[in-house]
């Protein structure tokens, strides 16, 4: 963390009581939400490690129930997040597993659209408020969320990362990271791209008509 | 020397405060600019929303009634600011400070809104003394919020050189590093020379160098809030020595090497874990359990 910016010392404004527990459990559901599409119609939790042993105290079930309904660390409603979230009509649960997870701070949500399909991403948070996802959809993945971030479901096959990358080159977005995982050869795929400026729903309309082999993209 | 090289330590940033003749908190904008790419307007907008912030958790939490998640924390703040009105022992001024520092980890605690400086557990120090050392001598929104850019820098050089994390360094590395960043603003805010800054920062630390993170039940709750209240008063007792002309016999660098040194040393049962001090207590084991307990509710 060389580059620090003084933000980073004097911040983030946050609801507490943990940047942890709490500020980093509402990002890391407010990622998922953007990897559902915004299309949250049931979310459930499940808690690892530390996340499970202090969950109460550190209110990281309504942290992460306030981010899967959008909302942002900062924001005063997240200790009535349950409530919200009834209001708004989002089903939740939130359970505790014993199981050893790899890192401290992890939890697997498993958001349920409106029209049935389901998407699953699994989180730590690292300390600070910073976050890493590391699965989704059964897909070991790595990013941070401190970038704009690209994430493309596409096809294992040739000449679709150069297309990618050509595109938004085109679109004078720079590429900070890249990374490429798949199931297996030819089989589904996904590429992470964290990049230095934002990219806009219209880039991403954009790159899903230019490119070939894409079958869903979201940005974070 | 660059303002890219300024931030490697405390003697970059007095070097760099001295050729160009600017105080720390002015390096500390003019890096973030070129950091950033922002306009200056909107950084300084940016830490303007922080001092609201701040001052609105104070507020809050010396005026309304907070509990804690827990139930273990709340009112504690309000009580101690009510008592300072009668000549406290520790006089009015560190009094209301250190019951504004409380205040702002009580409302943390109850999952208010806060601002972490350095971080969450030690957000009371910079905010409570600051805050009501601008109240009572009618500093500015535009002065408080220079004071808020010295601290950073401050902080920054911790977080570089060694460490700002209670699981990294144990309480100093919070508490301790907070109590710097004050002591620094308050000093420069005063009219202070960038070298007293670094030496009332230098202070702060050595006072509570060595000081463990034992978190009863692994909240931020016992003992961090008291110790914010600590905090505040180390901050501003520190700025008074060095406004004073009092020095530090070793220079700030050298302080920040030697904390980092003793954070690594400090095991990790007393780093956060809630697996030593306070937290193994009868007591704090106790509390832990009835927390845990509350857990499946």
């Amino acid at each position: 963390m060389e580059d620090f910016s003084v933000f980073d010392i004097i911040g983030p404004r946050m609801t507490g009581p943990s940047s942890s527990h709490t500020a980093g459990a509402v990002r890391l559901a407010h990622i998922a939400r953007h990897i559902a599409g915004l299309d949250v119609a049931q979310a459930e939790f499940t808690l690892y490690g530390s996340f499970a042993e202090t969950d109460r105290g550190h209110g990281t079930d309504k942290a992460l129930v306030a981010g899967v309904l959008g909302m942002e660390p900062d924001d005063a409603r997240i200790k009535d997040a349950f409530a919200v979230a009834r209001e708004q009509g989002v089903a939740v649960s939130v359970e505790f597993s014993d199981e050893p997870p790899k890192h401290p701070n992890t939890a697997r949500i498993v958001i349920t659209g409106s029209g049935g399909q389901i998407t699953e991403v699994v989180g730590e948070s690292v300390g600070g408020g910073n976050i890493r996802i590391s699965e989704i959809n059964g897909l070991e993945v790595e990013f941070s969320g401190d970038y704009p971030t690209l994430i493309i479901q596409h096809n294992d096959q040739p000449g679709v990362i150069a297309e990618v990358s050509h595109v938004l080159a085109q679109l004078g977005v720079n590429i900070a990271f890249m990374r490429v995982f798949r199931h297996g050869k030819g089989e589904d795929a996904y590429m992470t791209i964290e990049t230095d400026q934002p990219v806009t729903p219209e880039m991403l309309e954009m790159i899903k008509r230019l490119c070939d082999g894409i079958n869903k993209l979201f940005a974070v | 020397m660059l303002l890219t090289d300024a931030f490697q330590n405390g003697e970059s940033l007095r070097r760099y405060c001295l050729e160009n003749d600017i105080p720390i908190y002015e390096a500390m904008i003019r890096r973030e600019e070129k950091q950033s790419e922002l306009p200056r307007e909107q950084i300084l907008a940016e830490m303007k929303k922080n001092l609201d912030v701040m001052r609105d958790s104070v507020r809050k939490g010396l005026t309304e009634k907070v509990e804690s998640v827990s139930g273990l924390s709340g009112g504690e703040a309000m009580r101690l600011f009510k008592y300072g009105k009668h000549n406290p022992f520790s006089g009015y001024t560190a009094c209301r400070a250190a019951a504004s520092a409380m205040a702002v980890v009580e409302v943390n605690a109850s999952m208010g809104r806060i601002v972490a400086a350095p971080t969450a557990g030690a957000s009371g120090i910079l905010a409570g003394a600051l805050i009501e050392s601008g109240r009572q001598r009618g500093w500015s929104d535009e002065t408080l919020v220079e004071g808020l850019f010295t601290a950073g820098a401050i902080g920054l050089i911790f977080a570089k050189n060694a460490t700002i994390s209670g699981a990294g360094g144990g309480c100093q590395a919070e508490t301790g590093v907070a109590a710097s960043m004050t002591a620094a603003a308050l000093v420069e805010i005063s009219g202070g020379a960038p070298v007293q800054a670094l030496d009332a920062a230098a202070m702060a630390m050595k006072n509570v160098m060595g000081l463990i993170c034992d978190p009863v039940a692994g909240l931020v709750e016992c003992p961090c809030i008291k110790r914010n209240a600590l905090g505040a008063v180390n901050a501003m007792l520190c700025a008074d020595m060095a406004l004073s002309g009092v020095t530090s016999l070793i220079p700030f660098d050298e302080v920040v090497a030697a904390m980092y040194a003793v954070g690594k040393d400090i095991r990790p049962e007393y780093r956060e874990t809630a697996r030593g001090g306070l937290a193994t207590t009868p007591t704090g084991k106790a509390v832990a359990q009835r927390v845990r307990r509350m857990q499946g509710e």
